[in-house]
């Protein structure tokens, strides 16, 4: 049960990007790719996950003065790792994020998680906290991605699928994708960091157009609810 | 040598600006610019710190990590560098300019999470800069930045009074205008120097 709400939250209603509103640099500046998208989402879920678990354990023997020090050590270590194993397995993928791996170390959503959550909490939840908060952050990776690669260049999924030789997934970033229509017909300036702003700026918009409807919509069914409730008390006093 | 940092100085202001075409140190610009004054505290400080910084990780780049053959560990060293930096620069200025300290007030602290800082640290190195163009990258980077951030505070003191929709409420709605002046930015996008 808590883990659906974790799950949820993750997503949507507590989702980092969206909700939260921090780690918002390399969201805005990888996303012209899926295969870049899908590869800083991951990349992120790890390390954000990995530093969790560990924060969690250690959460009771480290002095709090220093916590923020040691936080930033344990994330730098694990962004350390990942980089590593990037530049020697998908060095495609080293290559077109750049200086954003090493930038994770100061990426918002994991020195926030752990200072909000894994400080205070046993390390079942922050496990689940980091894949799911990790997730969430994917997805919007992912929906900007694919938003501007098709505004911008007409195309799905670059970098990551290829469908010249019947449909299949690359790892090594050479995939062409699908194209939709031509690229010449596509508004290059969403490839720009103008698109990158203008996307997140919409986005954030559509979020927070929907979370109010859905608060709206509880208020009202609650307040019917409390009407229902008031009228049948008021029929057995009768 | 003048040409290759007057060419360094023009890209960090303008071309290659480090908020509107890098997309480094987006959180405090969107965080601290609302009024103009902050957003100058905050622009003065990143300078002072991204100067301050870009020397001294070149020095521990080039005459600990490379020579020890330690370059993997560059992340880890420079975020604790910096980290260290700004808490020295902190006490520095509270002990002996204290006029300067107040007017930055809260702004240092929160550099140490700027990607901006850590991003030119780490992108000296992988233009293989040298020390002189290293101090230069990173001072006209903060220039860059206080550009930015300063030009955006001014635009954001007058979305207060327009009308958009209510759902555009926050940090939408600066995004949304802070494309706009990134488009404006890339006016610049076709400079170079010869």
């Amino acid at each position: 049960m808590n883990i659906k709400k974790q799950f949820v939250e993750g997503l949507t209603t507590n989702n980092p990007v969206l909700v939260q509103q921090i780690g918002m640099c390399a969201t805005m500046a990888i996303t012209t790719t899926l295969f870049n998208g899908v590869g800083m989402g991951l990349s992120v879920l790890i390390i954000l996950t990995c530093c969790n678990v560990v924060v969690s354990a250690i959460r009771k023997i480290i002095p709090d003065e220093i916590r923020l020090a040691i936080f930033v050590v344990v994330i730098a270590g694990f962004v350390t790792i990942v980089d590593l194993l990037l530049q020697a397995f998908i060095p495609a993928l080293s290559a077109a994020l750049g200086v954003f791996i090493p930038l994770i170390v100061v990426n918002c959503i994991i020195i926030g998680r752990a200072e909000a959550f894994c400080q205070k909490n046993p390390l079942g939840p922050c496990f689940f906290d980091g894949i799911f908060q990790g997730l969430g952050y994917t997805c919007v990776l992912i929906l900007m991605c694919v938003f501007r690669e098709f505004t911008g260049s007409g195309r799905f999924g670059g970098g990551l699928i290829d469908i010249s030789n019947g449909f299949r997934f690359t790892l090594d970033g050479t995939g062409a994708g699908i194209q939709i229509f031509p690229s010449e017909y596509g508004a290059s300036i969403m490839n720009l960091p103008f698109g990158g702003f203008i996307t997140l700026g919409l986005l954030l918009a559509v979020m927070q157009y929907a979370l109010k409807k859905s608060a709206k919509k509880k208020e009202l069914a609650e307040r019917a609810a409390a009407e229902a409730a008031a009228l049948a008390e008021k029929e057995a006093d009768e | 040598m003048l040409t290759s940092i007057i060419s360094i100085s023009l890209g960090a202001i303008l071309t290659n600006n480090f908020i509107f075409s890098q997309f480094l140190g987006c959180c405090p610009f969107l965080g601290c610019s609302s009024k103009v004054d902050t957003a100058t505290g905050m622009g003065l400080a990143v300078v002072f710190v991204m100067g301050l910084a870009s020397a001294i990780c070149w020095v521990i780049d080039t005459y600990i990590l490379v020579p020890l053959g330690l370059a993997f560990l560059e992340t880890l060293a420079f975020i604790l560098v910096i980290a260290a930096l700004v808490q020295f620069v902190e006490m520095f200025l509270k002990k002996s300019v204290p006029s300067l300290y107040s007017a930055l007030g809260i702004y240092l602290p929160l550099i140490t999470t700027n990607c901006a800082v850590l991003g030119v640290v780490l992108l000296n190195v992988q233009n293989t800069y040298n020390f002189l163009e290293s101090v230069v990258y990173g001072v006209t980077g903060g220039i860059g930045f206080m550009l930015a951030i300063v030009l955006f505070a001014s635009v954001r003191e007058r979305i207060q009074f327009s009308d958009y929709p209510e759902c555009f409420e926050g940090f939408s709605i600066c995004l949304v205008s802070a494309g706009l002046v990134a488009l404006a930015f890339m006016g610049f996008s076709g400079m170079k120097i010869v």
